[in-house]
């Protein structure tokens, strides 16, 4: 390997995880409350929610990437200038970030909500019943209870968000998928830096599985093991 | 209990010596064109034992679901140690509570144990018995621990504290669920059917638990099936027909002689 292209690598493996984790982090936010907008909301809320979540799932993430890449920052810019502001640079990790994390949002939503359509209703009820505060509530009961349903749902979103990262290539955002075509380009040496990338993809897939798989036990403590009910 | 708070008791009313801690008028409730409660009246006074019986469907456990709001009176008035709970309809015509810091501190002085337990169940048994203290109640943690360890072994589950509740039987899990209801230090305590979901078995050590509650004077409303249990603990028997209260008195006369031929019948098949 060429001396200096393997850190080329490494930097680009880097933009791809903080784009991962911004958009992912971005998305649970999202989803969390699309999830109890659809479930609790208004009419509006959840027509609109209906809006978003069908059509950020019905079009290819490439077309909303560069819908939202650039006609995203041209309106921005417009609005600004409208408002009598100069026009800004939106730095590529704010925006790889925002538009993954509205994708990752939709797909969110449905996740958590089917989790929180899973907890035994009960055990809201009694939440009620002990005059929790609905914010309390959200806090000490519904997330932790749906949390055992969501984590499989989550983990996959998190993953695809690993891999989605290298559609942000396609805006020139420099991230792993980029970096490497860039070293292969210029050193022709085509076959050892895409193995190595997807070497790199596939480490972090080992290493967010190990993870995970620690968060699931942790959040499933209450439940008794399915093997045992075999 | 450190959790003790005086709350205020309105004396205007000079009835008799103790205070009512549960009033519920005309109450009903409607779920769409169903109508399950069609007018009802009841009274718990401090220290008394109310036991509803009646026959299923006859909106037993709607009047108590009522009493805390987790079913939305249609119209009626509800009074918790003299407080009125304010009721407003919704956009859509429904009766809802109006001020939900109102109804929310009236709850969590109000003891709930329901049919399926319905404990946390990412919570041990020690967490379930602070968590309404500490984070509602705002006891300090130490103390709520202190307190949950004394509950806990009153209900005989005391080298249970660090189980979760899938891991423990119905009857231990409900016993747990008592013991939550007590660590808020509850005005009254409310029982939801609190044996039927129990095997046969298990019934008699959760019995027993209540048993000895209503023995010390702990003010209860207690929706059961159990008729044998509802004559010895009860002060004063309600018999629900059909979303209205068919008869009521005390278990002496409620059991032992009888008006109301549906009672009569409804005892016959019981018994």
């Amino acid at each position: 390997m060429a001396p200096g292209w393997g850190g080329t690598l490494l930097v680009g493996l880097l933009h791809s995880l903080e784009i991962a984790i911004g958009a992912t982090c971005l998305g649970l936010l999202i989803g969390t409350a699309g999830a109890f907008g659809k479930l609790y909301g208004g009419p509006v809320t959840r027509d609109l929610l209906a809006v978003y979540t069908t059509v950020v799932r019905a079009v290819p993430e490439l077309v909303l990437i560069l819908l939202l890449y650039y006609a995203g920052t041209d309106l921005i810019n417009q609005v600004l200038a409208a408002m009598g502001y100069s026009r800004v640079d939106i730095s590529g990790l704010a925006a790889g970030i925002f538009v993954l994390g509205f994708v990752q949002g939709a797909y969110s939503t449905e996740v958590i909500r089917g989790a929180i359509l899973a907890i035994p209703q009960g055990q809201i009820e009694a939440a009620r019943a002990y005059g929790m505060p609905p914010g309390l509530m959200l806090r000490r009961i519904t997330l932790p209870a749906m949390l055992p349903f969501a984590i499989p749902g989550l983990a996959n979103l998190w993953l695809i968000a690993t891999k989605d990262t290298a559609l942000l290539a396609v805006v020139g955002f420099f991230e792993l998928t980029l970096a490497t075509r860039q070293a292969a380009g210029v050193t022709k040496a085509y076959l050892l830096f895409y193995v190595a990338a997807g070497v790199l993809y596939l480490a972090v897939t080992l290493f967010s599985n190990l993870i995970i798989g620690r968060v699931e036990a942790w959040s499933r403590r209450g439940m008794p093991s399915v093997k045992e009910a075999r | 209990m450190s959790v003790a708070d005086a709350a205020p008791v309105q004396s205007g009313k000079a009835q008799s010596a103790a205070a009512e801690a549960i009033h519920v008028e005309n109450l009903h409730k409607k779920f769409g064109q169903l109508h399950v409660l069609k007018g009802v009246s009841l009274s718990a006074r401090d220290g008394e034992v109310v036991a509803i019986i009646g026959g299923s469907g006859s909106g037993k456990s709607t009047l108590l679901r009522c009493i805390n709001c987790l079913e939305n009176p249609t119209s009626g008035i509800i009074r918790v140690n003299g407080e009125e709970i304010k009721l407003k309809a919704d956009s859509h015509g429904h009766t809802v509570p109006a001020d939900r810091r109102q109804i929310e501190r009236i709850r969590s002085r109000l003891g709930m144990v329901f049919q399926n337990f319905n404990l946390w169940s990412h919570m041990t048994l020690i967490e379930n018995v602070i968590e309404v203290p500490v984070h509602v109640l705002g006891v300090k943690r130490d103390a709520a621990i202190a307190q949950a360890e004394k509950l806990l072994a009153r209900v005989g589950l005391a080298e249970k504290r660090d189980v979760y509740p899938a891991f423990l039987s119905g009857g231990q899990q409900q016993r747990a669920a008592i013991a939550r209801a007590l660590a808020i230090n509850p005005r009254v305590m409310l029982f939801d059917e609190p044996t039927s979901a129990l095997d046969p078995e298990l019934v008699g050590e959760v019995l027993k638990v209540i048993g000895d509650l209503a023995r010390e004077g702990r003010t209860m409303v207690l929706v059961t099936h159990e008729m044998k249990f509802a004559r010895e603990v009860a002060t004063h028997v309600v018999y629900l027909y059909n979303g209205l209260v068919e008869e009521e008195g005390p278990p002496e006369q409620l059991f032992g002689a009888p008006k109301s031929e549906r009672l009569k019948q409804f005892l016959r098949n019981v018994g």
